[in-house]
Parts: C-alpha cells; sequence; structure tokens
C-alpha cells in the first residue's frame, strides 16, 4: 500500500537525483579553466603562482552553480519541504 | 530529539550524524529557541583562537630580534595574511589587512575543525550568511563613501532601464558568497559522515584520513581563501577609479 507520502518521498529522492546533474556545468567549466592553466603555465611558468591563485578562483566563482543544485538535493532529501 | 528548526536548514529528528542537533531548548521573546551543537563548535573555535592570541599577545610583549617558537609561527601567519591582502588589494590593503585577516583566521580554523571531530560551524548556513552580510555591509559602505553619488549612477549604467539588473547583480553578491562557503562544508560534511556510516567499525581507523585531509583540509583551505580573494576583489572593484 502506497500513502501520498510515500510517493512525495519517492519522487523526493529522484528530484534529488536529477537536481545534482547541475555538477555537469561546472565540471566541464573547471576543466576548461584547469585546462587554459596548464596551457598558461606551459608558455610562463615563472607566472605559476599568479596562474594557480587566478585558476582557482576562477574554478571556485565556477562551482557555485553546481552548489546550488547540491543544495536543492539535500533540502529534497533531508528537509523534505514538500512532505505536508 | 524534538523538531529542531534553525536558520537556512530545517533538522528533523533523524539520526544521521552530519545534522545540526539540538542540546538546549530556551525560550526568546514567546518563541522556542534551541542551543544546537553550531553554537558549542563555534564557542570552542572561538576560545581556541582567543587562547592562542592571548598566548601570542603575552609573548610579543618582549619580542625577540631573532624570532623562534611561538612568535615565529605569529609572523608567518601575519606576513603571509598580510602579502595576500597586498597582493590582491594593492594600494588599499591597509584599512582591510585586519578585517580580512580576522575572517581569514576565523573561517579557517571553523572549516578545519571537522578534522577534530566537531560538526564546522561554517556549515550551518546560520553562520555563513551572517558572514556574507559583513562583506555586503563593506563593500556597500565603500562603494558609497569612495563613490559618493557615482554609486547611485553605477546602478543605472549603461540605461535606467537596467536598474533591476543591477540591483540584482548587488544583492546576489552576499547570498552566492555565503552559499558558496555553506554549500562546500556542507558537502564535505555529509560525504564524510555517509563514509563513516557505510564502512564498518573496524575500517574506520586510517582510511578516512585520506577523505578527511581532501574534504576538510584541502576544500576547507580552498574555500576561505576563495570567500577573502571574493570580498578583496569586490570591494577593490567599487574602490578603483574608472
Amino acid at each position: 500500500m502506497i500513502t501520498g507520502n510515500d510517493l512525495i518521498l519517492a519522487c523526493s529522492a529522484i528530484g534529488a537525483g536529477l537536481a545534482v546533474i547541475a555538477g555537469i556545468g561546472p565540471g566541464i567549466g573547471q576543466g576548461i579553466a584547469a585546462g587554459h592553466a596548464a596551457g598558461a603555465v606551459g608558455r610562463n611558468p615563472g607566472a605559476k603562482s599568479d596562474i594557480t591563485s587566478t585558476m582557482l578562483l576562477g574554478q571556485a566563482v565556477a562551482e557555485t552553480t553546481g552548489l546550488y543544485g547540491l543544495l536543492i538535493a539535500f533540502l529534497l532529501l533531508f528537509v523534505k519541504p514538500l512532505l505536508p | 530529539m524534538e523538531l529542531v528548526s534553525t536558520a537556512g536548514m530545517a533538522v528533523t529528528g533523524s539520526n544521521m550524524g552530519f545534522m545540526i542537533k539540538g542540546l538546549i531548548p530556551y525560550k526568546l521573546f514567546g518563541q522556542e529557541l534551541w542551543i544546537t551543537t553550531t553554537h558549542v563548535s563555534i564557542l570552542i573555535v572561538d576560545v581556541f583562537l582567543i587562547i592562542f592570541f592571548l598566548a601570542v599577545r603575552k609573548r610579543m610583549k618582549n619580542p625577540q630580534q631573532v624570532p623562534k617558537g611561538l612568535q615565529n609561527v605569529a609572523e608567518i601567519i601575519v606576513d603571509m595574511l598580510d602579502n595576500m591582502v597586498k597582493g590582491s588589494m594593492g594600494k588599499n590593503a591597509g584599512k582591510f589587512a585586519n578585517y580580512i585577516g580576522s575572517i581569514f583566521i576565523l573561517i579557517l580554523i571553523s572549516n578545519i575543525s571537522g578534522v577534530f571531530g566537531l560538526r564546522p560551524p561554517t556549515a550551518d548556513y546560520g553562520v555563513t550568511f551572517p558572514l556574507g552580510v559583513m562583506s555586503f555591509l563593506i563593500i556597500q559602505y565603500n562603494n558609497i563613501k569612495h563613490n559618493k553619488l557615482g554609486a547611485a549612477k553605477a546602478l543605472l549604467d549603461p540605461i535606467p532601464l537596467f536598474l533591476p539588473v543591477n540591483l540584482i547583480g548587488e544583492i546576489a553578491v552576499p547570498i552566492s558568497l555565503s552559499l558558496r562557503l555553506f554549500g562546500n562544508v556542507l558537502s564535505g560534511t555529509v560525504m564524510m559522515s555517509l563514509v563513516y556510516s557505510l564502512i564498518p567499525v573496524f575500517c574506520r581507523f586510517g582510511f578516512p584520513a585520506v577523505l578527511h585531509i581532501y574534504f576538510d583540509l584541502f576544500a576547507g583551505a580552498i574555500q576561505t581563501y576563495v570567500f577573502c580573494m571574493l570580498t578583496m576583489t569586490y570591494v577593490n572593484d567599487k574602490l578603483s577609479d574608472e
């Protein structure tokens, strides 16, 4: 016997899984940033520390959108806002 | 455990290890509030920092020409933070080195306190949001102080139609700053507690240390750096003459 609450919980779990698909975008973005940083270090090894800090800053900003997806997943799984 | 809800993440009576737990209920203005694990861990972090700072202050009463021991550590920390602020703010660094250094140390110790078995205080949105709001106030104060009427004019840039877009751009700053820190630390905490509940008891020594290094030390240090760096970048952006 599946009650309404069970259905909501199951759909919340599916929704949480769908929400973390948002992680694809930051993954690609961070990879591009790291690749370009590696190329920049290859061209100009002297500026390695500057390039590294710039890369980390850019990657952290790019990560934000993925984190929003992760937070939605956490909300759906643990706070269960849809349950009456 | 009763139903507990703190700012940001409401918490049910689940027995998952990473949840914020309510410890002592109290009443304030007719509302029921809780002393939670976040309060306890941030208190421990603060007491640790205060003891460290008092020790350094006592030690620096009679500084040595050739530093060693505690004086050496304190000088390295201050030197590193000053260089970080100077590196990204240039000539504006002087006024902000104190604030940025303080929040850097606080956030860093809070983030890596997960290694010592505390629930990191920054994994509670009630802690990171005030940090974001403080950054926002500093950014806007310097904006208005430095640009005067230019601050209002910048909102209407390039045409007055863009006012809502620019307003959202300003207001998104504290939200994204605080959510970034919160999300990173919370995901590390959740991941660690899932790993601990996954593996059998006799495997809990040794192997999780590797994950602790990544999730607590590495991610914590990176996010601390990013929070301070972004605050400095935003402030510097407002202070620069076009």
